[in-house]
């Protein structure tokens, strides 16, 4: 790291408004060559704008931008990418239904005589390209058919094969496995040594710590902070994105669930909220059995892949089930049917908000009514009092910042978006609640927001069921956790038991049980 | 709001995409009133708006299918289906005639809505498949041009209350209980939001099924009606030639209209004013001793003006 050098990417004063909002108000950072540069902000502080503006997808309304000494201004993604400024998005941008080694090669395949692909030596340099990081695959295969994990390797491979001189990762482990986030920190760190800027992106701040030498905290489209990472204490970085006393934020914790879990659940004599026997799908769920009592939070532990979406996809008959059945409140579900499990006040967020939570050209309120529509008119004619009241009811409860009901829902922050969805489930006064990742990709301050908002529906006797990567979540949300391995429940925490290192515990045993 | 910092170029594109085409079809009239001559008589008119009607009441049904991102080519065969339908029926009399050629565009419909939202056929391939069967069976039912005297029928395709031809009111009420479907009923939101996000509207728990099925009924019916009408100003049954062609008209109606290909948006009244421009333009370009080929060109060249205003707006 070599900090006097001159900054490859430099921003000066950058200024870019939106309508409604100033998304960047006279930022300025300037991005080192061999560094790797922390970003961080909540929602709508203006990380993504920035992002957009160094790749050339945005430009900039005042401010200049120096890229390697001279002023630029890309007049399309295609020309930061030329130029060498990469980047791997939340949503990875590749060909889904080519092969991996297309995807890799686009655009530079390796030709034969007659300038014809030569699909041989196409395959064997993907091959050779991956393993470097740490993916060993069959690259005829079509990138759609892999797992996040791989897909982002990809992209990450082929933003380094194209010389970058700048790497963008926005959250880019917010879908990879524990080993996979290995992996990226040495391909990262192997990129700083070569003298590549990398601005890293993350909400999560163990790997920040872990992989950063400087950082920039953007607040409100402004810079609030910037400087060496090991300098600045965790809570106070907290403190600098919240724009909050540090002391408000000792005192508040790292999460915002405050209900004391180990208070034992009295089920006197009532019936679970839902109860899911035996569910089985072939190569993906092995009788998995789930019970989740009013007022419940269940957590769903395990690694990437080892059923816990499926499971939640299975209760709401959103995935074709083998076997199984799922009773709500005594009721026997019919399989297979969304429409029934959301009479029935079965709810799921996805895991996925953009692919399958939000309806991006609806606006905020229409997303809002969208499941609650049959309950919120009358003889198929909707009544738009009905809808407004439930709408504003949800968007000052979640606290939804929207210029109004009517914005599309697309313009909105993934906060705001992921609130918007739970507003969504909370119009059809649910029973019970599967939450998919549901702080995933969100600010630290929605986060806090929605987890306290979690604790709230727990307290009113809904059940909710939980799935988080994030161990932290899980341990302090949670009153009960299953772990899962390869589609089955290996184990349940309860009470004292339920602590990182217990969940850790029992999958590592079990896997190794299960391998022997 | 959009309006209060945006810059100017893109202020006169989003004003372009909302109202475009309401100004295209004035300036048209503009140009007319001032420079055709006998434009304004009542008789030029009737013979646009009877024109036009058929197409009318077909976009209407496509806009719905293309919301859902869909696409129905068989709207032309399933007219000439429904003449083939009323001139074998009219011995019964003229009602029962048009019920049976309705029934036979809602089994099309069914047919294209089941090969779409049951079986997953893409919908330009299942409605393609139909385009070349329906025609064919109508063929087959009526092989030539049939000619029939009954009242009641022709009296639907030439009378008129207080001075509005029959067609264009039946157009005209139409239109409005479609806008009043898409917005304010709840078939007609579920319709936008399976066209803007279907994954997500399944896990919403949107019937998202028999809704597709049911926009592809409702193409097929109106297609039927559209083809009764048809033939009952013609005063014939022709099922070889009636209809040809008549999906593309209503595809660029309601592609002109603002509608877009992606689905997830529904122009009710722009569709119609679509139709309405292209038949106008054409009937200027006519009037003034144009060619034909002239008006195919110049339509091209609003079908694409149309698609660039209505291009996705996500790059901003």
């Amino acid at each position: 790291m070599s900090q006097s050098a001159a900054p490859v990417l430099e921003a000066r004063r950058i200024s870019k408004r939106f309508p409604g909002v100033v998304a960047l108000d006279g930022v300025s950072l300037a991005l080192l060559p061999g560094e790797v540069h922390a970003l961080v902000g909540e929602n709508g502080a203006g990380k993504s704008t920035l992002i957009k503006v160094f790749t050339g997808v945005h430009r900039p309304d005042g401010g200049d931008l120096i890229y390697n000494g001279s002023p630029v201004a890309f007049g399309t993604p295609l020309d930061a990418q030329r130029a060498g400024i990469s980047t791997i998005y939340q949503e990875v941008n590749l060909v889904p239904m080519m092969s991996v080694a297309r995807n890799l090669m686009l655009g530079r395949e390796p030709r034969g005589r007659l300038g014809v692909i030569d699909t041989a030596r196409m395959y064997g340099e993907a091959e050779r390209i991956l393993a470097g990081y740490g993916v060993v695959t069959d690259v005829r295969r079509p990138l759609r058919t892999f797992g996040m994990g791989v897909q982002q390797m990809v992209a990450l491979a082929r933003a380094v094969a194209i010389d970058a001189r700048v790497v963008i990762m926005d959250e880019p482990t917010s879908s990879l496995e524990p080993r996979e986030v290995e992996t990226l920190f040495s391909v990262i760190r192997r990129l700083r040594d070569d003298g590549i800027a990398v601005v890293y992106v993350s909400h999560r701040l163990d790997e920040l710590y872990e992989v950063c030498d400087r950082v920039t905290v953007l607040r409100d489209g402004r810079v609030a902070h910037t400087g060496p990472l090991a300098e600045l204490e965790r809570l106070k970085l907290i403190a600098l994105m919240l724009g909050r006393d540090l002391d408000e934020v000792r005192t508040g914790g790292l999460t915002r669930f405050s209900r004391d879990r180990r208070h034992a659940r009295e089920r006197d004599g009532a019936q679970p909220a839902v109860r899911a026997e035996g569910l089985t799908r072939r190569q993906v769920l092995r009788g998995v059995d789930v019970s989740v009592w009013p007022g419940e939070v269940v957590g769903l532990g395990g690694l990437l892949g080892a059923g816990r979406s499926e499971t939640a996809k299975g209760i709401v008959g959103a995935l074709p089930l083998d076997a199984g059945r799922v009773v709500v409140a005594g009721l026997p579900l019919r399989t297979g049917s969304t429409t029934a499990a959301i009479r029935a006040g079965v709810g799921l967020l996805p895991e996925d908000r953009k692919a399958e939570g939000i309806i991006p050209a609806l606006s905020v309120r229409e997303n809002i009514a969208l499941a609650a529509l049959p309950s919120l008119s009358r003889a198929g004619v909707v009544s738009d009092a009905k809808i407004d009241k439930v709408v504003e009811v949800f968007m000052r409860r979640l606290r939804i910042k929207a210029a109004s009901p009517h914005q599309p829902v697309q313009e909105l922050s993934g906060g705001n978006q992921q609130k918007v969805l739970l507003a969504r489930w909370l119009a059809i006064r649910p029973k019970i609640l599967l939450l998919d990742e549901p702080t995933r990709g969100i600010d630290v301050g929605a986060k806090a927001e929605v987890q306290a908002l979690v604790d709230e529906l727990a307290e009113e006797g809904l059940g909710v069921l939980l799935i988080s990567s994030d161990l932290e979540e899980l341990v302090e949300g949670a009153d009960r956790i299953l772990v899962l391995r390869e589609g089955a429940v290996v184990g349940e925490l309860s009470g004292d038991d339920v602590t990182e290192d217990t969940i850790m515990t029992s999958i590592a045993e079990r896997g190794a049980e299960s391998d022997g | 709001m959009a309006e209060a910092v945006a810059p100017p170029g893109r202020r006169v594109l989003a004003w372009a995409q909302e109202y475009g085409v309401y100004a295209a079809v004035g300036v048209l009239l503009l140009f007319n009133v001032l420079f055709t001559p006998h434009f304004l008589d009542v008789a030029n008119f009737r013979t646009q708006l009877v024109q036009v009607a058929p197409i009318v009441i077909v976009s209407l049904g496509m806009a719905l299918v293309i919301g859902t991102q869909g696409i129905d080519l068989s709207v032309g065969s399933v007219m000439s289906l429904a003449a083939a339908l009323v001139a074998l029926y009219l011995g019964y009399g003229a009602w029962p005639a048009l019920l049976v050629a309705l029934a036979g565009g809602a089994v099309a419909g069914t047919a294209g809505g089941a090969l779409v939202a049951y079986v997953g056929v893409q919908p330009i391939v299942a409605t393609l498949a139909l385009l070349v069967g329906v025609r064919g069976l109508a063929n087959v039912l009526v092989p030539q041009l049939v000619e029939f005297r009954n009242p009641d029928l022709i009296a639907l395709g030439s009378s008129s209350l207080s001075g509005v031809p029959v067609i264009v009111v039946i157009a005209a009420v139409l239109t409005l209980l479609t806008a009043f479907l898409v917005r304010r009923t709840t078939f007609g939101r579920q319709v936008v939001a399976i066209g803007g996000n279907r994954a997500a509207s399944e896990l919403s728990g949107l019937p998202v099924r028999r809704v597709l099925l049911l926009v592809y009924v409702i193409s097929g019916v109106l297609a039927a009606l559209a083809g009764v009408l048809a033939t009952a100003r013609l005063q014939a049954s022709d099922p070889t030639s009636l209809g040809l062609f008549i999906e593309l008209s209503a595809i660029t109606a309601v592609v002109v209209g603002g509608t877009p290909l992606s689905g997830g948006r529904i122009r009710v009244l722009s569709t119609v004013m679509g139709a309405l421009l292209m038949q106008l333009l054409s009937a200027t370009l006519i009037k003034h001793n144009l060619p034909q080929s002239w008006t195919q060109i110049v339509q091209a060249v609003i079908i694409l003006a149309a698609v660039y205003a209505t291009r996705e707006r996500g790059t901003r």
